[in-house]
């Protein structure tokens, strides 16, 4: 059903560019220092460094298929130009979107994170997940909201954490969180098969997920050398290695062939 | 191939797994599975016993590991459990949760209804069931843990038309439908796309025939699997709208009562015989309101798995058959649950599925994309039988023949037919007097009316019908958005039509007198067999077998 775990992709070796961050990605922010959580953000901030970079898209655009939303009038009446199957969805500036980036591999076992006190939402609006593609932390309060009025049910397809199939007859929110680690936890509603969504469940706060300008930020890092992951649900995993020095930023570009 | 009664009927039972595959249907069969592949399992810390019985009886279907992928897998539909993921179905457990090991317990114990799981209570020992439910849960290090809690269910707060109206209502409101159907036969407009979480293709359940419920088909079992959910598949749990303050659990329990009303209040007894009631004036069409006062009659029907290609996967369950005549007319009306009216090309991806995941040696036409319709086909013997004999139950063999009525939904119509064998199908040319047909598609379910004279010009291959007399019949049925053509699809064995008498009280006297009969033969014979049996004793004979011991497996 997905390629996160099974198609490796076709990546061009990228430039490390020692630089400052270019910011407007989706950031990957833990809890804020001095929360109220139990575990203290482990990570001296004044220090800290940070890893920005850009997913190009390579190749030829795929062609989006039309979505036929016409069985459930609420739903295609949200979207007046029509809906379409956002599996690959590539930017004006020929960067990808929905691409999750984490650090995979580099941080120290000994590091607790806080868990976030602020809850990600997942929202079912016009039969379509927002977002499409996101990160969570273990134990962090994911908002599942019904915003169509009609019935969704949403269910989570995980091989490490245990399921849930929520029925969700109107408008309503329902919380649930992840126990482990895994990456990523397919989300999809049975009554409207094109409704897909994954989630990457993680231990630490270093994830982000690319959107309209195909860029990520990750912030508060301790210095180290780390695998950064890239994962899209149509052209599966890539890494690259990174080592930051203390405050220092740099730039990772990967490249997708489509 | 040109299969004839015998090798139709024992000779390819008897070729490797094949034998073995059909089998797997039965527990009596697990024996012959286990015998197929290499038995050693790594699982260690697992108790012997319950390996032992695991490998014996349970891995022909769900394979050596445990990942529902043992050598008749390829076979089934819905699929045997991959027990690594430990995602269970039929719970007391939240949403999500394991399942607690009673809860194994049970589905061992009595199966799963609606699939190839059997029920074991039979076949083996207590402690050999609570063994095997130890080994099924070391598949997987998620029951390393403390068993959940069952949830607390509470208790009915009554059915009643009151109740049944509100769960008719809720149904609605919280769009049940959307899968199940309006009429609650698995038709909704999402059932075709519907999958499980191991990808293969899986239906809504049809509400009209709680005795397949996977789970148990009461009041409390339906309003469980709305609490739990039914992991695993689409099925969601509604708890988190009561808990959200939605609905109340009460609104569950009048859906459960709802859900419960569309099906008879007693599983349906397969019939043996299906009387046809003398009335003044025939019924003109499908949905005649004449029929509501027919007695109806339940032919259970299961997939063609005797001669290649075998369909281990048939959509329809079973007919019900009803069936008057007026001294000059014969009229059925066969009625069955599909959530197709083939050929439907919003079913052309579930039937793409279906064939994916089904062997194709057994499936040889599976990639056939051709629309297929709907059929069904009655069958008799070309003249009613003086003795016992019948023909092959199969469409004949090429030295005794039968007469078919043959409908299918596309193009809409009926033909008679002779036939000598599956392959071996004449149809008959239409004449003045042939069969005469009328369908109703109605939410998921064909309700087909097939009318013909008692008797008819040509009696060389057309059968004469008489009143007063048994007369074999059986009853088989395709559904094309399931792939299901040729010798893919459901058939049922011989059962017989007994058209009442003018006059006559016999409608009833006659069978009863056919089973006394039948019943004083069998004695007959059981006290001759044990009388031959003693004599031999006495004569020296060191074994001497029972009927019983000889039934023993």
């Amino acid at each position: 059903m997905n390629a996160w775990k099974l198609v490796p992709l076709g990546t061009i070796a990228a430039l490390a560019l020692t630089g400052c961050g270019g910011g407007g990605g989706e950031s990957g922010t833990g809890g804020t220092p001095g929360s109220t959580a139990a575990v203290a953000f482990p990570v001296d901030t004044t220090t800290a460094a940070t890893i920005t970079g850009t997913v190009r898209f390579a190749g030829t655009r795929p062609t989006l298929a039309r979505i036929d939303m016409s069985e459930e009038a609420t739903c295609a009446g949200k979207h007046p130009n029509g809906a379409f199957d956002e599996s690959v969805v590539v930017n004006s500036n020929g960067t990808l979107a929905n691409v999750y980036v984490y650090v995979k591999e580099g941080l120290s076992p000994s590091l607790t994170f806080p868990v976030p006190s602020e809850a990600v939402t997942i929202n079912q609006d016009g039969c379509v997940y927002h977002p499409r593609v996101f990160g969570i932390q273990v134990g962090q309060t994911l908002n599942i909201q019904n915003s169509d009025g009609l019935l969704h049910n949403i269910k989570a397809v995980p091989t490490i954490n245990r399921p849930f199939n929520i029925s969700q007859p109107t408008n309503m929110t329902t919380t649930r969180t992840f126990t482990t680690p895994e990456i990523m936890v397919p989300l999809e509603c049975n009554v409207h098969s094109w409704m897909n969504a994954f989630v990457g469940v993680t231990n630490h706060p270093y994830h982000a997920t690319t959107g309209a300008d195909g860029s990520f930020t990750i912030r508060r890092l301790p210095p180290g050398t780390y695998t950064i992951e890239i994962r899209h649900e149509r052209y599966g995993a890539s890494t690259q290695q990174v080592t930051v020095g203390a405050s220092e930023s740099k730039t990772v570009e990967f490249t997708v062939r489509g | 191939m040109s299969p004839s009664k015998r090798a139709m009927g024992n000779g390819q039972w008897a070729m490797g797994p094949r034998r073995a595959l059909a089998y797997c249907l039965l527990p009596i069969a697990a024996a012959a599975l286990a015998a197929l592949g290499p038995a050693q399992s790594p699982q260690s810390g697992a108790d012997d016993r319950g390996r032992a019985v695991y490998v014996k009886w349970c891995a022909g279907c769900h394979g050596d590991q445990g990942r529902g992928d043992g050598p008749a897998a390829r076979h089934l539909l819905p699929k045997p459990r991959d027990f690594t993921r430990a995602v269970y179905q039929i719970r007391t457990t939240a949403n999500g949760e394991l399942p607690r090991g009673a809860d194994l317990r049970r589905v061992v114990d009595d199966g799963m209804p609606g699939t190839s799981m059997p029920g074991w209570r039979t076949t083996l020992s207590g402690q050999d069931r609570e063994a095997v439910v130890r080994y099924v849960r070391s598949f997987s290090p998620a029951f390393a843990g403390a068993e959940p809690a069952a949830l607390d269910f509470g208790g009915d707060p009554g059915g009643g038309q009151a109740a049944i109206d509100s769960g008719r209502a809720l149904y609605r409101g919280i769009e049940c439908w959307k899968c199940h159907g309006e009429a609650g036969r698995g038709d909704g407009p999402s059932a075709p796309r519907l999958e499980d979480d191991w990808d293969f293709p899986i239906r809504a359940a049809s509400l009209t025939e709680n005795w397949l419920f996977n789970g148990g088909g009461d009041v409390e079992d339906i309003y469980r699997r709305l609490l739990t959910g039914l992991d695993g598949t689409p099925m969601p749990s509604f708890t988190s709208s009561v808990e959200g303050g939605q609905y109340a659990f009460a609104d569950l329990w009048r859906i459960a009562h709802y859900v419960r009303s569309l099906s008879p209040a007693e599983p349906p007894r397969p019939a043996d015989v299906v009387r046809a009631a003398l009335v003044a004036a025939l019924p003109a069409a499908p949905d005649d309101s004449a029929w509501a006062a027919v007695d109806r009659f339940w032919v259970p029907l299961v997939g063609q798995v005797i001669v290649n290609a075998r369909w281990f996967a048939p959509t329809v369950s079973g007919v019900w058959v009803q069936a008057v005549h007026d001294g000059s007319s014969l009229v059925l009306r066969v009625s069955w649950t599909d959530p197709s009216e083939s050929p439907d090309s919003t079913w052309n991806l579930w039937r793409t599925r279906v064939a994916a995941h089904m062997a194709h040696d057994d499936s040889a036409a599976a990639a056939d994309p051709a629309p297929l319709p709907d059929r069904v086909v009655v069958q008799f013997p070309l003249r009613v039988p003086t003795g016992m004999d019948r023909p092959y139950f199969l469409a004949g063999s090429p030295d005794e023949a039968v007469y078919l009525w043959q409908w299918e939904s596309a193009p809409r119509a009926a033909v008679e037919a002779t036939a000598r064998g599956l392959d071996a199908v004449s149809p008959l040319a239409a004449s003045s007097d042939s069969l005469r047909a009328a369908a109703v598609y109605d939410r998921g379910e064909w309700r087909v009316q097939l009318t013909r004279s008692l008797t008819t010009a040509d009696s060389t291959d057309r059968l004469q019908f008489v009143t007063g007399r048994a007369i074999p019949m059986a009853v088989f049925a395709w559904d094309g958005s399931n792939g299901e053509a040729g010798t893919r699809g459901a058939v049922g064995s011989w059962i017989s039509i007994y058209l009442a008498e003018p006059g006559r009280a016999g409608t009833f006297v006659w069978p009863l007198v056919m089973m006394l009969a039948t019943a004083g033969l069998v004695l007959l014979v059981i006290r001759r067999a044990q009388h031959a049996a003693r004599a031999a004793g006495t004569a020296g004979q060191s074994t001497i077998r029972t009927p019983d011991t000889a039934e023993a497996v």
